[in-house]
């Protein structure tokens, strides 16, 4: 199709999908006055249930705990088929360190940059963990403390330090952990069904104290869990995506 | 108005779609499916508000507060992650593919056609 | 621990997959016990459906996820809801995954643990989508199956094909996924709930508007691009041709086929009762589905790729299940389900084929295979018993489903569908009875080269190492398996009974709310139309040698053509009214998205039209 069938054929059909899309949006109650129930029903009866005073993060983790298996996977496939579609292939070899881009010499980092770099390492490591650790509590949790935490990790990348952040998080190493990550969430789940419960049942004590962080059970083991194969799986698709700059093709391109 | 947050939302997807089908870079392609996909999180959220409710985290306020829809925020978490996933895949695609055909043109890239 | 089968059969293979990736380092160099973990697992997977299976014949087995069973109506957790046509459907993926791991204990010469890894997620991902009873938890698994399938088919990264279609593939099936996630939002509004029992009883009793309209629209529009139905279908053939053969295996084997089951659970647990109307669906369903069969059967007949010719078939084969599912009758619906079967198994065995004679010969070029595949006769006699199983030769359980549907289409005034349905089967056939005397007989001439298409057929070779002596009975053992299963399933007494007890169980809404939401089980569901009975009919009969006669006189036409006193041009690529249709089929994914757009906008258009 030419570029101007291609458009008109689209203008065409978008103008017509979007006036079907909001004959039906408009007809929702309207922002602002969500009819419930399910949301009402949550709210009333998750902090009592559970020990959690983050609501959010208990529908994640234990109402709707099994739709975060199946995320969980999809996360792990999605980084198993990065390091599928980005393996050493056998016409390629690595380039020698992290001076050369393409082949070229790299300006290299800063001073400034590289300092801030790893001066804010420690620091957003520690604030991942609290993230992680803090999901039954407060607007936290497992995802949102992987991606920091993982974050951590790039930064050393960002100063320069490529080799460094390659043999820190190599990719066999990443690979295994965040696996580990997502076998050990399916893991508790099936505890739950060993111990003659329904799958990913709260059988962990549920701690006196609504919101500590001891508290609420296997919610907070599963976002450790969680916590780590987010933190692995980025780490792995950003050193996967970076290592890339630095191969060199000796074979030619194929034809 | 209330029917502001679902307009943008057809905008939103109406201009992302556009993006997609008249891009002439892949990487511009990928980041324009994102936008598509970003519309269904401001429905999703729009959907779960209510009006004058605080956030259903019940840390330092009362139990039993109004507060808006817990469980269209954890699918708006869902929805993120899967996001991300498939962003990082379709970029090593993308990478790949820049190695193979030696650019990044949709048009160019067609091994297979008829 | 019985009662957790439906949970067991999606977790085992997640769990056995992140294992494996974390042993990555011990098991990698152990090739033989990897495979073994692999099978093992599938196998596994089977054994559990299959028991599972015979638990839900008197009526759906509901599990609920954490304990959380319903308040008042409400359902505050997540529940998985198997009935006999989702177990089934599920143990079918089982059953392809199985023979593909089976076939590639020999095929493939490098692979390190990402394979399996991503073959066993595929897995969960297609059991957990079967038997779900949560929308937006089949949101969950339909990405997880896509992710695994958009990596598998990306596994040879060093050729340029399976990188177009990787991308093409998960572009367009990502725009649909995000569709329906907006039609769950949608229809999440209305209704405030997520279970799908809950939504077909809080939506039914209504007048239908707008909305739920809009929210149908929006859902199926992601299993519609995944089921490959016309316009929605340019991403299938790219995918096809360039995924490794194991993995073609599932995707025309089972995947495409879960977007039509998924149709067909969103409309009967979801929409059913509340939409209504149910003439306009069945029209624009129907119009969709007899495009695809056409569409998809003039291509096959072209093409000279033999995996994209079997791709092809696959579209056209996708358009006869959906109209099977549109008549919305329990013949119609039992016809299609039996189809699919048939279809999976024979479908399975010839890509199996294909593979065997990659991996022997080193290409998948009909016109330089021409002859070539002489010396692998059994390999020739297993392709051939699939093609007539494809071709839907009496006896085989395609024929007996493409039967049912016909039945029912004339049960219903529309006699046209039988007239398109054999005219589809007859071009494939044909299609397919060309290549298998072609190249395994050496029958007639070679067809016309096709230069577009060779380079890329000699491409393939990448996958396999080519030239081996002899095949593996590893790889023709699944082959000869799937395709006599094909006809075994064809043969069992009793089947359409069987089979359409548990379509009208499928089929009936409040049955199905009931036994979710308040655990009632039960025995005989109310069907929505009076159960036309499921026989073999003398005209089926009749139709079925007629359709499978006249395939096998045009596939001696397209291989002979050169030595008839009239020459047939349309045969060849590239003319006409072909070279049009070809132009359609342009490999930029650009214009796939906008197909996907202006097709929503008509079906969006005129189901809007038809039920305000």
């Amino acid at each position: 199709m030419t570029p101007a069938l291609r458009r008109g054929l689209f203008l065409v059909g978008i103008a017509g999908f979007l006036a079907f899309y909001l004959w039906g949006l408009t007809r929702l109650p309207g922002f602002g006055r969500y009819p419930g129930p399910y949301g009402f029903v949550i709210n009333r009866i998750a902090v009592g249930e559970t020990n959690a005073t983050g609501v959010v993060s208990a529908v994640n983790f234990e109402y709707r705990g099994f739709d975060t298996v199946g995320e969980e996977f999809i996360l792990f496939a999605a980084a198993t088929g990065v390091a599928t579609v980005l393996r050493h292939l056998r016409d390629e070899q690595e380039g020698g360190g992290s001076e050369t881009v393409f082949g070229e010499p790299s300006s290299g980092t800063t001073d400034a940059v590289r300092l801030a770099s790893l001066v804010f390492v420690g620091p957003v490591a520690l604030f991942g963990w609290f993230l992680a650790s803090h999901a039954q509590t407060s607007p936290s949790g497992g995802f949102q403390g992987g991606v920091v935490l993982a974050t951590a990790f790039v930064l050393i990348y960002l100063a320069g330090q490529f080799l460094s952040f390659r043999r820190i998080s190599p990719a066999d190493l990443t690979d295994s952990v965040g696996s580990v990550g997502a076998a050990g969430f399916a893991a508790i789940g099936l505890t739950a069904v060993v111990l003659g419960f329904a799958y990913l049942y709260n059988f962990l004590p549920l701690g006196t104290v609504p919101g500590a962080v001891s508290s609420s059970g296997t919610i907070a083991l599963i976002s450790f869990f969680v916590g780590i194969e987010v933190a692995a799986a980025f780490i792995l698709i950003v050193g996967e995506l970076v290592e890339q700059t630095l191969l060199i093709r000796t074979a030619g391109r194929q034809s | 108005m209330s029917y502001l947050p679902f307009f943008v939302v057809a905008w939103i997807l109406g201009v992302g779609l556009y993006g997609i089908v008249t891009s002439r870079h892949l990487v511009h392609q990928i980041i324009c499916l994102i936008v598509v996909q970003s519309s269904t999180y401001v429905l999703l959220l729009g959907v779960g508000y209510v009006t004058g409710a605080v956030a259903p985290y019940f840390y330092d306020i009362p139990l039993h507060t109004p507060a808006v829809d817990p469980v269209v925020q954890a699918l708006a978490l869902t929805d993120v992650v899967v996001e991300a996933a498939v962003t990082a895949l379709l970029l090593a695609f993308a990478i790949q593919a820049h190695k193979r055909f030696g650019t990044l043109d949709p048009h160019e890239l067609v091994e297979l056609k008829g | 621990m019985v009662d957790q089968l439906p949970v067991l059969s999606v977790v085992v293979p997640l769990l056995v997959a992140a294992g494996i990736a974390a042993c990555g380092w011990v098991l990698r160099p152990r090739r033989r016990l990897l495979d073994a973990i692999g099978i093992a697992t599938c196998a596994g997977v089977v054994a559990m459906l299959a028991v599972l299976m015979t638990r839900v014949v008197r009526g759906d087995e509901v599990y609920w996820f954490a304990g959380f069973r319903p308040h008042h109506d409400i359902a505050i957790g997540i529940d998985f809801a198997a009935g006999s046509l989702s177990t089934g459907l599920a143990c079918l993926a089982g059953v392809l995954v199985l023979s593909s791991m089976i076939f590639s204990w020999r095929y493939f010469d490098e692979v390190s643990t990402y394979f399996h890894s991503l073959m066993l997620t595929f897995l969960a991902g297609m059991v957990g989508f079967c038997l779900t009873g949560d929308v937006f938890d089949l949101f969950v698994w339909f990405e997880l199956m896509g992710v695994s399938a958009y990596a598998l088919t990306a596994y040879r990264p060093e050729e340029r094909g399976p990188l177009q279609g990787a991308l093409n593939f998960a572009i367009t099936n990502s725009v649909g996924a995000y569709l329906m996630l907006s039609g769950i939002a949608v229809v999440y509004g209305r209704t405030g709930a997520l279970n799908m029992a809950q939504i077909g009883a809080s939506l039914s009793g209504h007048r239908p508007d707008g909305l739920v309209v809009v929210a149908f629209v929006l859902i199926i529009s992601g299993l519609l691009i995944k089921s490959a139905i016309v316009p929605f279908q340019f991403w299938l053939a790219d995918a096809h041709a360039v995924a490794p053969t194991p993995v073609c295996v599932l995707f025309s084997g089972v995947m495409v086929e879960l977007g039509l089951y998924g149709i067909g659970r969103v409309y009967w647990s979801m929409f059913g009762d509340a939409l209504g109307h149910r003439a306009a669906i069945t029209s624009v369903l129907e119009v969709l589905g007899l495009a695809t069969a056409v569409v998809g059967a003039l291509f096959c007949f072209r093409e000279r790729h033999i995996k994209r010719l079997l791709a092809f078939s696959t579209i056209s084969h996708s358009g006869l299940f959906l109209t099977g599912i549109a008549l919305l009758t329990p013949l119609g619906l039992t016809g299609a389900v039996v189809y699919v079967i048939g279809h999976a198994l024979v479908k399975a065995a010839l890509f199996l084929c294909v593979g065997i004679v990659l991996h022997r010969l080193g290409s998948v070029n009909e016109s330089w295979l021409h002859g070539r595949g002489r010396q692998l006769r059994v390999t020739g006699l297993i392709f051939t018993v699939a093609a007539f199983g494809l071709a839907d030769m009496p006896a085989f359980a395609t024929w007996l489903g493409k039967g049912w549907i016909e039945d029912s289409g004339e049960a219903l005034g529309q006699p046209w569908i039988t007239v398109i349905f054999v005219a589809a089967s007859i071009l494939v056939g044909g299609a397919v009875f060309r290549v298998a005397g072609g190249v395994f007989y050496g029958i007639g001439d070679p067809p016309g080269e096709d230069p577009a298409m060779a380079a890329e057929a000699d491409e393939e070779t990448g996958e396999t190492a080519a030239g081996r002596g002899h095949t593996p009975l590893s790889m023709l053992g699944p082959a000869a398996v799937l395709a006599l299963g094909s006809l075994a399933v064809g043969l069992i007494p009793k089947l359409g009974n069987a089979v359409e007890a548990a379509v009208v169980r499928f089929q009936d809404e409040p049955t199905y709310n009931a036994t979710v939401l308040h655990g009632i089980r039960v025995a005989h569901p109310v069907a929505l139309s009076p159960p036309e009975p499921a026989v073999v009919t003398l005209p089926s009969l009749l139709t079925g040698f007629g359709s499978v006669a006249v395939s096998i006189a045009l596939a001696l036409v397209a291989l002979y053509w050169r030595r008839l006193p009239v020459v047939r041009r349309g045969l060849e690529p590239g003319a006409g009214f072909a070279g049009v249709m070809r132009g359609l089929q342009s490999g930029v994914v650009n214009d796939y998205v906008t197909w996907i757009v202006f097709g929503l906008a008509c079906i969006g258009g005129a189901l809007a039209l038809a039920v305000r």
